[in-house]
């Protein structure tokens, strides 16, 4: 180990006490962990995480917070700097949410292998020598645990597994910002040190070095090198191409969720690896966000007796042929969920400035769209921005056809780079406030 | 402060953002009914990972190391073979569970209009998938003429002959 003595902080003879108090501890023999390979997938996780993190914020605000929309609804000290969602580019959030998961599942292997790396010190005795360490030891606790609840909720999330019983999103979020302050304080705690141990090995050499040649690396009183390393069984670059290929492997699983189109069905394992029960590849064959029969809407309010409502200063009903009859416009949107999943179709409809002028509210502040389902998400705000954008439609058809049941007949509303869940389907009324 | 404390300011500033970030996420949930849920999942999350999963594995890469490091029996040591689909099939297990046990099923089919049928044969496949690609390498390991590092294995296989067929002993303790 460390050729130091070790130093103890205040109170000394309690943490001198405590290493007297030293228990069997498993050994540890595998000649690869050291500080060089840590730190190499430490900053992985620097960048890779720092981006899932960034991208998760972004999808709370992308919810309109300034709408009394936010989830969690009051987030205290924690607030976001907050803004207007914007339109463009019409696959923003398509991009953002499709990182945030998609990337947050990429790096779950580099995760996995970096605790492999480090756990020894978790065993490491004395535990702790000072204060400090007992801090830093919470820290890591906080570092730790933050992150595997935030891949766990996250996953189970994705696919629709609420087995845990608590709301995801307050969650998540809670999760998250756990995560963030032990994540900021853990890499400029470890950077530096990271830095140079980066640069005492060259990763070009380890890429060319074979099983036969691999030695373990030198100890650096890090507490990472094994004492009595065995054999290797496996080079360090083999060790890498194996956390690299667990990467790829998930990646190869999971974009085709995402990306859509001919590699949805890559995604063998995800429930957004296929669009519907029909898959009869129809203009209507495309996944669905919530089924019309779990929306417990009656049939009959779907049918020849439905009116879309719009209020403003001329309030209206319009029927659906009275819809039909105004000037339509067709849009190529995505509709992008927070489970990471995306689609893009042709949707026709009015526009819904179009729809807001008819009014009497040319100009709003925000519209308030409602749905004929009863429920959490039955109802979503748009900002002014969402309803002016030329392509954001009350839509009545996708792909050429009249919309399915199950994606919003007889009408829905899509909007450029707005989280699928607020591009409200079944929609009964449209509130279009001036201010 | 070095003494008392153990370490920097910068040191106990960084614990400081640490713990407030904690102490401000956790007032975020302190009125929700479900916060001891959390809690616990947040824990068990350590302790499963920690204290299962790990002695878990790495008990198992124990085991295979101790199997298959007797003698290669083609010149080409197994254990990588082995290792490297299980790892795989664990991964997309523990990842991809709730489809592969179809739990939540109620739930994916009110949201997606689909049922969880198809995703434990798939899972069995893809296992069966990796297991025959990384046999199908192993054998043409065997098979081809020795590459450079092909050679350095071989170089290993004559050591441990020399000694009997016991397994070369470990490296050298370190300093």
């Amino acid at each position: 180990m460390s050729s130091t003595e070790p130093e103890y902080g205040f109170p000394a003879p309690l943490w001198r006490a405590i290493e007297r108090a030293r228990p069997p501890l498993p050994r540890w023999r595998s000649p690869l962990r050291g500080p060089w390979l840590t730190s190499v997938m430490g900053v992985v996780l620097l960048v890779g995480l720092a981006l899932v993190i960034v991208t998760g914020l972004l999808s709370y605000i992308a919810y309109g917070p300034q709408l009394g929309q936010a989830i969690p609804p009051d987030v205290g000290a924690l607030r976001l700097p907050i803004f207007d969602w914007p339109t463009r580019p019409s696959w923003l959030y398509r991009l953002t949410q499709g990182v945030h998961v998609g990337l947050g599942m990429v790096l779950v292997p580099v995760v996995l292998a970096k605790l492999w790396s480090v756990l020894p010190k978790l065993f490491a005795w004395p535990p702790v020598r000072s204060i400090a360490q007992v801090l830093e030891r919470l820290s890591l606790l906080l570092l730790v645990g933050s992150i595997l609840f935030e891949i766990v909720t996250g996953l189970l999330n994705i696919q629709y597994d609420y087995v845990f019983g608590f709301s995801f999103y307050a969650a998540h979020y809670t999760g998250a910002w756990i995560f963030i302050g032990a994540f900021v304080a853990h890499v400029a705690l470890k950077l530096p040190r990271a830095v140079r141990t980066l640069r005492s090995r060259s990763l070009r050499t380890e890429l060319r070095t074979p099983l036969a040649a691999t030695l373990p690396e030198d100890d650096d009183g890090s507490g990472l090198v094994a004492e009595h390393p065995a054999r290797p069984t496996m080079s360090r670059r083999g060790a890498l191409a194996l956390v690299g290929g667990g990467a790829l492997l998930v990646a190869g699983l999971s974009v085709g969720q995402t990306v859509g189109g001919l590699l949805r069905p890559t995604a063998l394992l995800l429930p957004r690896g296929r669009t519907t029960a029909a898959a009869d590849g129809g203009p209507n064959d495309f996944p669905v966000n919530r089924t019309f029969v779990s929306s417990g809407i009656d049939v009959t309010s779907t049918g020849d007796g439905w009116r879309v409502e719009l209020a403003g200063a001329h309030p209206r009903q319009l029927d659906g042929t009275a819809l039909a009859a105004l000037p339509q416009h067709t849009a190529q949107l995505p509709i992008a969920c927070v489970e990471g999943w995306s689609t893009v179709q042709t949707w026709s409809g009015v526009r819904l400035r179009d729809l807001a002028a008819l009014a009497g509210v040319p100009e709003p502040a925000s519209a308030l769209v409602s749905s004929l389902e009863e429920g959490p998400f039955a109802r979503a705000a748009l900002t002014s921005g969402q309803v002016l954008d030329p392509d954001s439609l009350l839509a009545l058809r996708v792909n050429g056809a009249e919309l399915g049941l199950d994606h919003g007949y007889p009408a829905r509303v899509i909007v450029p780079a707005l989280p699928g869940v607020h591009c409200t389907k079944w929609v009964r009324s449209i509130e279009f406030r001036s201010a | 402060m070095r003494r008392l404390y153990g370490a920097g300011t910068g040191h106990l500033l960084m614990m400081l953002v640490c713990l407030a970030g904690a102490a401000g996420a956790v007032a975020l949930v302190a009125d929700d009914p479900a916060w001891r849920v959390m809690l616990v999942w947040f824990l068990a999350a350590v302790v499963v990972h920690d204290l299962v999963l790990f002695p878990l594995y790495t008990g198992a890469d124990r085991a295979l190391s101790t199997v298959t490091r007797r003698r290669p029996p083609l010149g080409v040591p197994v254990v990588n073979h082995v290792r490297i689909p299980l790892l795989g099939a664990g991964l997309t297990f523990l990842m991809f569970l709730p489809g592969i046990i179809r739990q939540g099923e109620p739930f994916v089919l009110g949201a997606s209009g689909l049922d969880q049928s198809p995703f434990l044969g798939r899972w069995l496949l893809l296992v069966a998938a990796m297991a025959v690609v990384s046999a199908l390498v192993y054998a043409v390991r065997v098979l081809r003429p020795r590459s450079p590092d092909g050679e350095q294995q071989v170089v290993h296989g004559q050591r441990e002959q020399r000694l009997g067929g016991e397994p070369v002993p470990d490296l050298p303790p370190r300093q």
